[in-house]
């Protein structure tokens, strides 16, 4: 028997899980439209494979993972491809988003076969990782990472894999009907998991308000005489987040900011084993999953509803009335954020749909409309299963102070909504808490945005300098060029031209040719003539030209 | 006596030498108050402030120059941090440099676009794309929103949008004020207690 751990802080709430579970699951009607999210998980959105107009079949991939963070989209029934337009999804903001959107055919027709898997254990652990890749698994627990990446330790030892079964939110029941229904399949899965981890242990936790669950369980574990523990654990709200499961059942605690491979530890949604169990023995990709639906309708129930189908099918389906909605929440009470319009889809996280109407009141927290002013009571404090202040926190988000709520551990918050149950004053702590953190995430986005900004100015600044220099240069040298060029051919027509003047003058100031054999007459003519000259150049002013 | 004004001579020339080693060998290049003040503008690079640019703005904030309060695309936030920063009082952002708008980005019109290239030599992030006579566009994850480009362009072809909204960049809503405070306001709408 395993030595249990505890917590700090938690709360017992009540568990509203009867009426949802009293029916055996089974597949949902085959809606008329399926719309089908391009992005359902963490990471970058598939890439869609296929055009408008195309038929598809059942499985069929129809967007494909551009990254390692991304998971692959498939077709989750025969039909045909009407449009890849923007469609509301099922998010906090009720905006748009990018979707397939299949008309089904009614035919169910699937594509054909692309693998048999005799004995998983003779794949390697990147060939198993590659299928659970490709069959687009994301974790099913709600928070939607790409199974295989966190299948893939990267090298770091793996002491136990420890498989989520808490369940720990009221109304949602779809873990446990799915535990009672294919605890064989699930166990599957997460031996295919350990394998593809090569974990030493593995354990299972499941609630103790699960006996139903718990002893098939232990069942089909003594039935394939599996290594894997079974492990109850105790109904404390929440005891099915990751980090508190994994300090229920090992005593460890996950370092702030840090992964549970951090200490040697993975944890996976039963869910997650099960889709993985399909995707390689059945080669069925990820393309329905267990929905609970809950709340104001007249037979609360889980079915098996294939990915796209739209929330208001699955609602009228179970007898609930879509004109008289008052709330319409995804997840649980607890954690679960309301949608703007029943006409979203069911995608790969969706785990429960808590449906509240005007005339059927459910109890949920109302989290605005009565808040009073805090009284400092602490109970927030207490109820924290993160060990954080929420009372500080608090403060801080109203006076926008980011830096100083990121000092108390803004992000170790799982938002689980405890101090926000225990508060007196009905504060909407978590609101806060969300609001706080999507404001730092976007001042982080500012930032980088202002470095890159930052960066091309002085790129630009850098460039235009640049081009001045070389501008300048050019300009020198041309001028240096003219300058120098022009000087050599003016000196060489200049010294050109005084040559020929020389050469001239020279040859004019020749000595006369005809002094030779002069006659004493001629003679003395010259004499006098010359002495003329002597004496006008005398009398003359000299500056004078003659 | 003599041995101890020795002593302390000695040691004050040896403090003194190590000291302006010191000062040399760990000089701090540039005004490391600029770099911090830079770091907190937007870089947009828009001029509203009246400096050609977020640096030589940061620059001036660091010499007293300039008061904190006059980056309209920062708005509160950065006049907030940078009081904090420069340990200042702060004030409302100054009316005369602008008010603090939504983020946009710059939108050609390429139907009407003629291809002068005035844009480009205007956009100080060089995020416009084009060339002389071809058709230019902006390339929008680049664009800080400055609107430097708008006013030079000759045929009016660039208009100014709000960024789009997506579900990466969508942010989760303050939650109202509670009923008490607004009560207290005596805003204009305020919630009674109990109604739903």
């Amino acid at each position: 028997m395993r030595r249990l751990f505890q917590f700090k802080g938690g709360v017992v709430l009540k568990e509203h899980k009867k009426d949802a579970t009293a029916l055996p699951v089974q597949p949902a009607r085959l809606p008329p439209r399926l719309i089908l999210p391009l992005k359902q998980h963490i990471g970058n959105p598939a890439e869609p494979v296929v055009a408008e107009g195309d038929k598809v079949l059942k499985g069929q991939l129809i967007a494909r993972a551009g990254d390692a963070i991304c998971a692959p989209l498939h077709a989750s029934s025969s039909g045909t491809v009407i449009a890849i337009t923007d469609q509301p999804v099922p998010h906090a903001s009720g905006m748009s988003a990018p979707c397939i959107v299949i008309d089904t055919d009614g035919e169910e027709r699937w594509r054909p076969r692309e693998h048999h898997v005799d004995n998983f254990a003779e794949l390697s652990a990147q060939e198993l990782r590659g299928i659970i890749h490709d069959a687009g698994i994301v974790g099913l627990g709600g928070a939607g990472f790409p199974a295989a990446v966190k299948l893939d330790p990267g090298g770091r030892p793996v002491d136990t894999l420890i498989l989520n079964g808490a369940e720990c939110e009221p109304y949602i029941t779809c873990d446990e009907m799915l535990l009672r229904e294919h605890a064989l399949e699930v166990l599957n899965g997460l031996l295919m998991m350990r394998h593809a981890l090569h974990a030493k242990r593995c354990v299972i936790g499941i609630e103790n308000n699960k006996p139903k669950a718990f002893r098939a369980l232990c069942e089909a574990v003594r039935h394939s005489d599996a290594d894997v523990e079974v492990v109850e654990v105790p109904t404390i709200y929440p005891a099915g987040s990751e980090k508190q499961l994994i300090q229920v059942l090992t005593g460890k605690e996950v370092p702030s900011g840090g992964l549970p491979l951090d200490i040697g530890i993975v944890c996976h949604n039963v869910g997650t084993a099960y889709a993985v169990y399909r995707a390689v023995e059945l080669d069925q990709p990820l393309i329905s999953r267990y929905v609970t639906i809950a709340g104001s309708v007249a037979h609360a129930r889980n079915l098996e509803v294939l990915i796209g189908t739209p929330l208001g099918d699955l609602i009228e389906e179970c007898g609930g009335n879509r004109d008289t909605l008052h709330r319409l929440i995804v997840g649980g009470p607890m954690m679960g954020t309301a949608m703007h319009s029943d006409v979203v889809p069911v995608v790969k996280g969706t785990n429960c749909v808590l449906v509240e109407s005007t005339s059927h009141d459910v109890p949920l927290p109302s989290r605005d409309a009565y808040a009073m002013p805090c009284i400092r009571c602490g109970n927030c404090a207490d109820a924290c299963p993160a060990n954080l202040l929420p009372q500080q926190m608090y403060w801080y988000a109203r006076a926008r102070d980011f830096d100083k709520i990121q000092d108390y551990n803004l992000f170790d918050c799982i938002e689980c909504g405890c101090c926000d149950y225990v508060c007196p004053s009905q504060i909407p702590l978590v609101g806060y808490y969300r609001y706080a953190k999507s404001e730092i995430w976007n001042q982080e986005a500012e930032k980088r945005q202002a470095d890159l900004a930052r960066e091309r100015h002085q790129f630009r600044d850098f460039r235009l300098e640049r081009e001045k220099k070389e501008r300048a240069e050019r300009h020198k040298k041309k001028r240096s060029a003219v300058t120098q060029g022009g000087s050599d051919d003016k000196k060489a027509a200049i010294q050109a031209a005084m040559e020929r003047v020389r050469a001239k003058k020279s040859e004019q100031d020749s000595t006369p040719k005809n002094t030779d054999n002069l006659t004493p007459a001629q003679q003395k003519a010259i004499n006098d003539a010359d002495q003329r000259r002597e004496e006008k150049t005398a009398t003359s002013p000299p500056d004078r030209p003659q | 006596m003599l041995s101890a004004l020795l002593a302390l001579g000695v040691l004050g020339i040896l403090f003194g030498l190590l000291l302006g080693y010191a000062a040399v060998r760990y000089k701090v290049e540039g005004d490391p108050l600029v770099e911090k003040i830079d770091a907190i503008l937007p870089q947009t690079q828009c001029g509203q402030c009246g400096y050609p640019g977020c640096r030589p703005y940061a620059t001036a904030i660091a010499n007293d120059e300039a008061d904190i309060n006059r980056c309209p695309p920062g708005g509160e936030t950065v006049i907030v941090s940078l009081a904090d920063l420069l340990g200042r009082d702060p004030k409302p952002l100054d009316e005369e440099c602008g008010e603090e708008k939504p983020k946009m980005v710059a939108y050609i019109h390429e139907e009407i676009c003629i291809g002068c290239t005035l844009c480009i030599q205007a956009c100080p992030v060089d995020s416009i794309l084009g060339a002389a006579k071809q058709m230019h566009t902006i390339i929008e994850s680049e664009c800080t929103g400055c609107e430097l480009c708008v006013a030079p362009c000759p045929v009016d072809c660039i208009d100014m949008v709000p960024v789009r909204q997506s579900l990466d960049t969508w942010k989760w809503p303050a939650p109202p004020p509670p009923p008490y405070e607004q009560a207290a306001d005596g805003s204009s709408n305020p919630q009674p207690a109990g109604a739903h």
